[in-house]
């Protein structure tokens, strides 16, 4: 049997709760929510944190919906609530083709929208999702609640914008009229980590591209982003030149390493392919006024078993 | 009171889609019943050996090397002794006088070198994850806890790792006699001619990778004493071979040592092996006189169960331009890694007479070098041998197609050895009794559209499409049913091959069939059925198999080679039919007849011609009074056979795979996926059905997915899931199947072995499938596991004038850290 170190388990009741937990415990306590990232290094002992905090109990923290054009998403939201809400696939075809990869139904029905971001594990999806549509993470500590824009909330691996302390409670993200989005992976196994994978969003205006998000994962982009792709993009008509172009920049703007997954020129390799693919798919879901179109199913099955 | 609600119901809504399927004239055999055994499997109400609970009981955990080569200078496990909790921390010293070796049973060679191979190492570790001292505590968390309170210095030697650089001179030494663990030949007809002037010969190098066998259920064992006897359970697929086993090695007497293996959850030849750790266990429930269980973590596992593949194979094959074949050379390096443990050096060996696979040819030569590294030891995996020469050749051939500019089954159409020429003896010297791989090749290719996909292939190579198209094919058989006894002799095995069942018809007419063969979820206690009602005429309700406990199932060979049925099932039929033969000596003293004039049908024993009879629970129950039997007839109905086959069992089929290359991404998909076998007369198709989609699933897994990693100082990287790449459905496509019937001429019920088919077959389909997509852009191999990167790399470095060669500039970027 795999089995754990020792530690002590608390139940927060309430987010001001948990922060009250948070600041008895101090640094050597972990926020637990689906738990499958950090149990299992628990289990291989990588992790040994003496108090968990759970927080699965805290139902303020799983709103997702609408808000005045904001998506909100509460931290503890389950992929599989995520993947499945209409309103987020009707606005955000990105979000639906990144959760349909990642992990299993298992997973997603414990794993959560937060956890995931507060990982911070450089080869996330939903990392580069949130910062391809220019999310804003809402922040809780003791001296009350605070935004960070999500390309500054991740501050390296394993490291983000959450204070000890401090605890993420919500994402918003800003509904773009005539926006359109996709996201696109190259994985070893169905609901593996991410070789390299790519998101996209465009907002056309006047047959240009008014605003293009460019999001990447697993391929060392600073803040999980292109910004030097995007900025070429930006007054460009969409076609397929301009994305294999916008491809080719962000390929040589991020620091992909070497590992298991693949070495760096594959994964680099990889970014420009699939940043070239999510544009183009993206671009095709404007045309066809498809950004709106919830349960959007193009793209190969896989993960869907 | 709500689960036990809930079992009950899954348990009836499995007994009454029982019904399901064809009953043919209303025999069992034949019919897809759905298995017996499930229902407890699936619910979890069976006794797993991790669910065991004695009194007493105490926790078992290991302390392993870190290192894949060194010196153990100390070991202190003083301080673990104090931790709370703590019965015993004990070191390799500490065993010293009583671990013995843990043992090989196939010296396949004259020179062969069969190394010391203490459970618990005490002066020198072989490979990264090798015992060297353990806990034994009041619960598994103190157990692990106190761990890390021993120490451990090591004086590191240098890691051996490549096969070819161990034989080279000035290696470092895994052992002081060297790294050369055997050398075996073998050859038939003259090679030497068949390869002089052969207008084509094919050379190639295959790699087969390193796998770790993953069976859902981890490896646990729980030892016990009474003071004078000793009970072991184990996740074992060989309980008989064990009980042996452990009795020469520890030295207790065999007698005194009973071995069950519960219900088992799955082996893939991974629980064909006598452990370090079932040792160990039964040493410390002696010392400690308590029971002890152990039960390894999935990361445990991979580091020490036994690996299976590991080859690199040099094969050589010549032909005539119109595609004839006139022999194949064969030189094989096995890693062995770093100690010889139950079968190890006779898995190649295994595969030695099926490189020739189903074709006819004028000379063969085999030679294999096993080769000792710093690695866990290899071992029996699903296939063992016959999988890594199959691939050989169904590769191969493929290759010898490419070069003629045939299409791959015409040339094989030129050379398989034709269904009117069955028996045929092959050029390895084995018979193959029966085979019909026209049918079944027939048969694929109108499943798989074989030619409108060659037509789709061809448009999008005109196209120059980004997703290319291949098709590939494997035309295999294999040997199984292991094995004659004269022939694992002569080969120089440590045991016969024969399988041992008892049928017992008890008072109440109810039937208890006990088979050596245990099973670990392949379902012979459904299957096993099958045959004993079909035998004996009662339901199949009726019977009850026994089996996986020395002391109620007290002979047996076990269970591996896909033996079960082909070795096993046909012990029962024979037992069941010398039953018969005492009911119906019974029946004829009853009926007042002559024994010749008695017939047998559907469980009545009647006097020909008259409607005067009596069942078989009527003469059960007579034979149990025993008031009236014949003269020197045993009372009770049961009979016990021990049956050694005379031939291997040799299962064929066809597997066509298409697959989608992407060539911008190296992501392969298989679009469809064809399966016709040809496993002779069918017991059970869905349990056939099963073990086909299985092995399909296994092998596929070894061409795109699995692969244990070690970097250069000899860690292995792939200790858990995350890393080591077990697919799921979600990466498998929907298996079409389909089965041809060509009754094995070697056993009365024309079965033959299905449980490694499938593995068997699929893992050249599916690289041949690649290669074939990738053939424009003059691709001729992928090494497996033919990952997205590995195909991109393959077609980075290959890139043809013409090709769409865009976006693969980068190719070239130099970094470190690539495994």
């Amino acid at each position: 049997m795999q089995v754990p170190a020792r530690f002590e388990y608390e139940r927060a009741s309430s987010v001001p709760h948990a922060l009250a937990l948070l600041e008895r415990y101090g640094p050597e306590s972990r926020v637990i929510a689906g738990g499958h990232s950090l149990i299992p290094m628990m289990k291989l002992r990588l992790a040994r944190p003496d108090v968990l905090i759970d927080i699965n109990g805290l139902e303020e923290l799983s709103f997702l919906g609408v808000e005045d054009d904001v998506l909100v998403i509460g931290a503890l939201v389950r992929h599989a609530q995520f993947l499945a809400d209409p309103a987020v696939g009707r606005y955000f075809p990105i979000f639906h083709d990144a959760e349909r990869v990642i992990a299993d139904p298992v997973v997603r029905n414990r794993g959560t929208v937060g956890g995931s971001l507060c990982q911070a594990d450089p080869s996330e999806d939903l990392s580069a999702a949130f910062a391809a549509v220019r999310a804003t993470a809402v922040i809780q500590g003791p001296g009350g609640v605070r935004e960070v824009p999500i390309r500054r909330f991740h501050r390296g691996p394993y490291e983000t914008a959450v204070e000890p302390g401090e605890l993420l409670v919500r994402l918003r993200v800003p509904i773009r009229p005539g926006a359109a989005s996709a996201y696109e992976k190259v994985e070893r196994r169905a609901g593996d980590w991410p070789v390299a994978a790519a998101g996209a969003q465009l907002r056309l205006d006047g047959g240009v591209i008014a605003e293009a998000g460019i999001g990447l994962t697993a391929v060392g982009a600073e803040h999980f982003a292109a910004p030097e792709a995007e900025e070429y993009l930006a007054g460009k008509a969409p076609g397929a030149e301009a994305f294999a172009e916008a491809g080719r920049i962000a390929a040589a703007n991020c620091a992909p390493r070497a590992d298991q997954r693949g070495p760096a020129a594959y994964k680099r390799h990889l970014a420009g392919e699939l940043v070239r693919r999510a544009l183009t798919r993206a671009a095709g879901r404007a045309a066809e006024g498809t950004a709106q179109g919830a349960g959007d199913r193009t793209g190969d099955r896989r993960g869907e078993g | 009171m709500t689960e036990q609600l809930d079992a009950g119901l899954v348990g009836r809504q499995i007994a009454e889609s029982d019904q399901l399927g064809d009953p043919k004239d209303g025999r069992e055999v034949g019919r897809a019943r759905r298995r017996k055994e499930d229902a407890r499997l699936i619910t979890g109400r069976t006794t797993w050996t991790d669910n065991i609970q004695l009194p007493g009981m105490l926790y078992v955990a290991f302390l392993r090397s870190p290192i894949a080569h060194a010196r153990i200078t100390r070991v202190d496990a003083s301080a673990a002794r104090a931790r709370p909790g703590v019965v015993a921390a004990l070191t390799g010293r500490d065993f010293a006088d009583e671990q013995g070796s843990l043992p090989c049973a196939w010296p396949v060679s004259e020179d062969v070198v069969i190394p010391d191979h203490p459970p618990m190492a005490s002066d020198e570790v072989r490979y990264v994850g090798e015992a060297v001292a353990c806990v034994v505590a009041t619960d598994r968390y103190k157990a692990v806890d106190a761990l890390e309170a021993i120490e451990v210095d090591y004086e590191p030697l240098e890691a051996v790792l490549d096969m070819t650089e161990a034989l080279a001179e000035g290696s470092p030494k895994v052992h002081e006699a060297g790294n050369q663990a055997f050398t075996w030949k073998f050859s038939g007809g003259d090679a030497e001619a068949a390869f002089r002037d052969a207008p084509v010969v094919i050379d190639r190098t295959y790699v087969q990778q390193r796998l770790i066998p993953t069976a859902m259920e981890p490896r646990a064992v729980v030892a016990t004493t009474d003071g004078g006897s000793f009970t072991v359970y184990s996740a074992t697929q060989i309980p008989h071979i064990l009980r042996v086993m452990l009795a020469l090695t520890t030295g207790i007497p065999e007698h005194r040592l009973r071995v069950i293996a519960p219900d088992v959850g799955g082996g893939f030849g991974s629980k064909l092996q006598v452990t370090a750790e079932e040792v160990l266990c039964l040493l410390l429930t002696r010392r400690l006189g308590k029971p002890v269980k152990w039960t390894e973590s999935r990361s445990e596992g991979n580091l020490t169960v036994h690996h299976g593949r590991d080859q690199i194979q040099k094969i050589s094959l010549a032909a005539e331009r119109d595609g004839r074949i006139r022999g194949v050379r064969v030189d094989l390096l096995a890693d062995m890694g770093a100690y010889l443990m139950l079968v190890t050096p006779g898995i190649p060996l295994l595969g030695a007479f099926m490189y020739n696979g189903i074709y006819k040819m004028d000379a063969y030569d085999f030679r294999c070098t096993g080769v000792f590294t710093t690695k866990m030891p290899t071992d029996a995996y699903r296939g063992a041998g016959r999988p890594e020469a199959t691939f050989a050749i169904e590769r191969t051939v493929d290759e010898l197609a490419h070069e003629l500019g045939m299409d791959p089954l015409e040339v094989r159409r030129r050379n398989w050895i034709t269904h009117q020429e069955f028996p045929y003896a092959t050029i390895a010297g084995l018979t193959y009794d029966s085979g019909n791989y026209e049918a079944a090749t027939d048969r694929a290719m109108a499943l798989l559209g074989y030619d409108k996909l060659r037509a789709e292939q061809a448009d999008r190579r005109d196209r120059r499409d980004p997703v290319q198209l291949g098709i590939g094919v494997s035309t295999y058989t294999e040997m199984c049913g292991l094995a004659p006894s004269r022939v694992l002799g002569s080969l120089s095995y440590g045991a016969g091959g024969w399988e041992h069942a008892a049928v017992r018809v008890l008072p109440t007419g109810k039937v208890e069939v006990v088979t050596g063969s245990s099973a670990h979820g392949q379902g012979h206690e459904t299957a096993w059925s099958q045959i004993a009602a079909d035998a004996l005429g009662v339901p199949f309700e009726d019977v009850s198999v026994l089996h996986g406990d020395t002391a109620i199932a007290p002979q047996g060979m076990d269970t591996y080679g896909s033996r079960s049925l082909v070795v096993g099932g046909i012990a029962v039929l024979r037992a069941c039919e010398k039953v018969k033969a005492k009911a119906a000596e019974l029946a004829a003293h009853l009926l007042e007849a002559s024994p010749d004039d008695v017939e047998f049908s559907t469980g009545t024993f009647a006097v020909r011609g008259t409607s005067e009879g009596k069942t078989i629970q009527e003469l059960a129950l007579a034979a149990f009074a025993a008031h009236d039997l014949p003269e020197g007839f045993e009372p009770r109905l049961d009979a016990e056979v021990t049956f050694d086959p005379e031939n291997f069992s040799f299962p064929h089929g066809t597997h066509l795979c298409a697959a989608e290359v992407d060539t911008e991404t190296g992501m392969v998909r298989i679009r469809s996926y064809v399966a016709v076998d040809d496993v002779g007369h069918v017991v059970n198709p869905l349990i056939v059905e099963g073990q086909v989609h299985g092995g399909i699933a296994q092998g596929i897994a070894q061409a795109l997915f699995e692969e244990a990693v070690y970097d250069s100082d000899g860690n292995l990287l792939t200790t858990t899931m995350a890393d080591y790449l077990i697919p799921s459905a979600a990466d498998l496509p929907d298996f079409v199947t389909d089965r041809t019937e060509t009754p094995a001429a070697s056993n009365p019920l024309g079965v033959k072995g299905v449980g490694e088919a499938g593995t068997i077959a699929s893992t050249p389909a599916v690289v041949n499938a690649i290669v074939d997509a990738l053939r424009p852009y003059g691709v001729n191999d992928v090494p497996m596991p033919c990952t997205p990167e590995r195909v991109w790399r393959t077609l980075a470095g290959a890139a043809p004038p013409g090709s769409t060669a865009a976006g693969r500039g980068g190719a070239g970027e130099s970094e470190g850290g690539e495994r």
